[in-house]
């Protein structure tokens, strides 16, 4: 096992957890402040990545203007989401709200299914982005390179947003105590629907950057990662967003090294190996890597 | 533990589901009996979901894993000793020479998915809210690549076909009658009563020296127990088996005739387990027809987010038909308190949903 | 300023508040007294908007003419001069104490919000001290002085008040009382929640006494500490003006 090896694993576990972050930031504000665990989030990815097919392969516009596409989408899906299933029900039993996003996420998949066939569609993508632009020795596309760093970069307007703006300081506000933050004169729904737009934005784009590195798309394919984008925000501490960034990296990280470092005969494993994570870290640190005990006071 | 004056109505309720049961096996198509008797074993496999999610108040999701568990022992304990030793090379000497009848079959894939259940529920139980149903997501997922990896005892992703039809619909009807005595005299049992001070308050139950670990662990075993029971029965129905089968959908299912049915209801969940296998299979050919792949589940969702959203005590609420209901002073004292949330008071100020006093009528 | 009239409400199947009636004039402090469950801070939290009578008429003077509260989404109500301290304090404890001031003022849009920080810092000291700070680390007095801060940054012309000296040492109750008797002083108008018959009837112009969901007894707090009743139920038959009322009590 050489060095350049282990590099390019490192380099793999860096674009695939790079993946994870930006929909698991998304699990995390939307848990944060509804206390939801919303099964439909890795889905409003998949619509995220059919759209931005359309764009790119079927009307033949731009990279930019996918770009812009599926954030746009994936906001309003995921607001539109909230709005008719989840609203209605706030104040009843959380696992209610976990059963719908259940449905909605099964529903979403058919309909898509439904609409699009179930068959694998390839994802093209210019050129350009295939291009090996190398990695102290280890293969590197440009595409990768632009995951890592615009999920860097998205991630960090994000925390700029949510520190410094009006909607964040309000989405906060209404994360830390509902009741206390209307008193403050704020729209709850509004801060609501405000996690989830940004939380669909992030998934939308995930979706858009995922086809391109998966080279196709198909109705299912938001639900695994979805999972472990999941899992990745549970394991760094659901509700806290650096945490929900550091545990897609784990994540990423965990599941490229135990394919590429074990033998072989243990690839097969892999998803198996992530959900065993989770249950061992949920022992060993109910609150995860960075998250404050969220459960006893909600 | 039946009140006299219900006697009668228990009696009508039996000679109805023999009198069902001797028609559609002896008058009805091969299919009609499938469906019937796919209807029977998602009542078994609800009510004792039902009955561990509505005892542990934690959502579990890993019915699949265990019907998988239960599917493929009993499959393996049943599967003629002809055929098992090019189909299924890695068996161990005992296995490959035994062929057991259905009963002890499915008793010993029963018992193997309650082992998983321990095994895992010791750890994954100690999981608070939800975390447990991703865990147990997390479970099935587990459970499929397990299974798929382990070619010489379960030919894998090929999966296991001819496996002999042994499933009768009295079969069937008798594991369900099983089922419902089991779970309905557990429920008002003291482990029962230990898991409903649990569920209201696992805080003040503790100082009350309920051993909260081990009633959950017993509360999941049970469930999972039938549904290994109900994976072997279906195993010996459909006659094949493959991993693939018990997935998410299949989970969502489940759940979905749980909500319907009124969670914590035992006859609400099997009349909307019933139902919704009936409606499923009867839909399944229009949408062959129309070639609206996903249509069914399509109309499953919206149901299920639609009960959810108008009507979400379920269409039996926790209530149960009078003569299924043990006396009057648990009539008194019962309804009311089932349908509390686990959690307490929500957190969201009523304003925030419209349908907030609906919820709190239920 | 405030006026409920006959108004019943409702939290889920139980009714909590029954043909309750009450006035607030500007520039009073008006107490609302009784035990736990008498329904007090539902009274606070129909005001405020988060909960909403079922029959009878809620009215808040508010920019010059009435509104009817059930008219009005509970971002409005501040909008239009409400601010309410919830009980228990309910600070943001994982935000700082400036992030919680900040909040205080989310609707305004005046650019005089940091003159008001300084001015609510002049007040209470010990939240300049601890600026940066996490709102949850401070002690249970210092969050109590950062709720009402925090209410104040509204500029409120109605503040509602829940049980401030819940959970406080005496000392700290004297002052939070203290710091209440100036927020009127300086135009604006109270209505005080309270378990404290005795501290609560000595600061304030007028009282009510709520009693499951009902009002008992109402009068100038002057009259009401001479009522047998009041003295009874909320005071301690022996005059012991500094000790809380016991906190079941009931009137017979």
């Amino acid at each position: 096992m050489s060095g350049a090896y282990v590099l390019q694993q490192l380099v793999n576990g860096l674009v695939l957890g790079s993946l994870y972050a930006l929909v698991a930031v998304g699990f995390s504000m939307i848990y944060g402040i509804v206390r939801l665990i919303n099964f439909a989030h890795g889905d409003v990815m998949m619509v995220g990545a059919f759209s931005a097919y359309a764009i790119l392969t079927a009307f033949g516009l731009p990279l930019w203007s996918a770009v812009l596409a599926v954030l746009t989408l994936g906001a309003v899906l995921a607001m539109l989401i909230d709005a008719v299933a989840f609203r209605p029900q706030r104040g009843a039993p959380q696992v209610n709200g976990f059963i719908t996003s259940l449905g909605v996420a099964i529903l979403m998949q058919n309909l898509a299914i439904l609409t699009l066939s179930g068959q694998p569609r390839p994802f093209n993508v210019p050129g350009w982005l295939k291009e090996n632009i190398g990695f102290m020795g280890a293969r590197m596309t440009v595409l990768d390179a632009a995951i890592v760093l615009v999920t860097l970069a998205v991630l960090g307007a994000l925390v700029v947003f949510v520190k410094r703006s009006r909607a964040g300081l309000a989405m906060r506000a209404t994360a830390e105590n509902p009741l206390a933050a209307s008193l403050m004169g704020i729209r709850i729904n509004r801060a609501v629907a405000t996690a989830f737009g940004l939380g669909g934005a992030l998934a939308g784009l995930a979706g858009l950057l995922w086809g391109a590195r998966a080279g196709q798309i198909d109705p299912l394919m938001g639900f695994l990662p979805g999972l472990k984008a999941f899992v990745a925000a549970v394991i760094g501490g659901v509700g806290s967003l650096p945490g929900a960034v550091l545990g897609g990296f784990v994540v990423g990280f965990a599941e490229v090294l135990f394919v590429g470092l074990l033998p072989p005969l243990y690839g097969a494993y892999r998803d198996a190996f992530v959900f065993g994570l989770l249950i061992v870290i949920l022992l060993v640190l109910p609150n995860g890597l960075l998250g404050r005990s969220v459960e006893d006071r909600a | 533990m039946i009140p006299p004056r219900h006697v009668l109505a228990w009696a009508a309720l039996a000679l109805v589901a023999l009198a069902v049961t001797a028609y559609v096996e002896t008058q009805l198509s091969g299919y009609a009996r499938t469906v019937v008797g796919f209807a029977g074993i998602s009542a078994i496999l609800v009510v004792s979901l039902s009955f561990s999610n509505g005892l542990t108040g934690l959502f579990s999701l890993g019915h699949p894993a265990f019907m998988m568990v239960g599917g493929y022992v009993a499959a393996v304990l049943t599967f003629p000793v002809s055929r098992k030793g090019f189909m299924l090379p890695a068996l161990p000497e005992w296995l490959a020479g035994a062929e057991l009848p259905l009963f002890p079959a499915t008793v010993a894939g029963g018992l193997a998915a309650a082992l998983v259940a321990v095994v895992v529920g010791f750890p994954v139980l100690r999981l608070r809210g939800h975390y447990l149903a991703v865990a147990t997501l997390g479970l099935i997922i587990i459970m499929r690549v397990a299974v798929n990896n382990a070619d010489g005892l379960t030919r894998g992703a090929l999966g296991l076909n001819g496996i002999p039809r042994l499933t009768t619909l009295w079969v069937i009807l008798g594991w369900l009658a099983a089922t419902l005595v089991v779970c309905w005299r557990l429920k008002h049992s003291s482990v029962g009563r230990s898991l409903m001070a649990i569920r209201e308050n696992e805080m003040a139950a503790a100082c009350m020296g309920v051993r909260r670990a081990s009633s959950k662990l017993i509360a999941f075993s049970v469930g999972a127990f039938f549904a290994g029971v109900g994976g072997a029965l279906w195993a010996h129905l459909l006659t094949n088996l493959t991993p693939g089968s018990f997935d998410l959908v299949l989970a969502f299912m489940l759940v979905v005739m749980v909500v319907v049915g009124g969670s914590g209801s035992l006859g609400g969940a099997v009349v909307a387990a019933i139902g919704i296998t009936v409606l499923r299979e009867v839909l399944r050919p229009v949408e062959q027809a129309v070639g609206a792949y996903g249509l069914v589940q399509i109309i499953i969702a919206v149901l299920l987010i639609a009960t959810l959203l108008l009507r979400p005590q379920g269409f039996f609420g926790s209530a149960e038909p009078a003569f299924l209901r043990r006396d009057t002073r648990d009539r008194k004292t019962k309804p009311g308190r089932k349908n509390r949330p686990p959690e307490g008071p929500g957190r969201f100020p009523e304003h925030t949903a419209k349908q907030e006093a609906r919820h709190e009528k239920a | 300023m405030l006026w409920l009239d006959a108004i019943d409400v409702w939290r889920g199947p139980s009714q909590v508040l029954r043909q309750v009636s009450l006035r607030v004039e500007a520039g009073e402090i008006v107490t609302l007294l009784g035990a736990n469950g008498a329904g007090k801070t539902s009274t606070l939290l129909t005001v405020s908007g988060h909960l909403r009578p079922r029959a009878g008429r809620a009215r808040l003077a508010a920019a010059g003419r009435e509104a009817d509260l059930a008219r009005l989404a509970p971002p409005q109500i501040v909008a239009a001069g409400v601010a309410h301290c919830p009980e228990g304090r309910q600070v943001f404890g994982g935000m700082t104490v400036l992030e919680n001031l900040r909040l205080g003022a989310f609707l305004r849009r005046d650019g005089e919000e940091r003159a008001d920080i300084d001015r609510m810092m002049g007040l209470f000291p010990i939240l300049r001290e601890r600026s940066s700070g996490l709102a949850g680390q401070l002690s249970g007095g210092e969050q109590m002085m950062l709720a009402m801060a925090r209410a104040l940054m509204s500029r409120p012309r109605l503040l509602l008040l829940d049980e401030p000296s819940l959970g406080l040492a005496p000392q700290m109750v004297e002052r939070i009382f203290d710091v209440i008797t100036r927020i009127r002083d300086t135009g604006t108008t109270v209505l005080l929640v309270e378990q404290n018959a005795a501290m609560a009837l000595e600061i304030a112009d007028r009282a009510y006494v709520l009693e499951s969901g009902e009002i008992q007894l109402s009068g100038p707090a002057a009259t009401l500490v001479d009522d047998p009743r009041v003295q009874e139920a909320y005071l301690g038959v022996l005059p012991a003006p500094a000790e809380p009322g016991p906190a079941d009590g009931r009137l017979s």
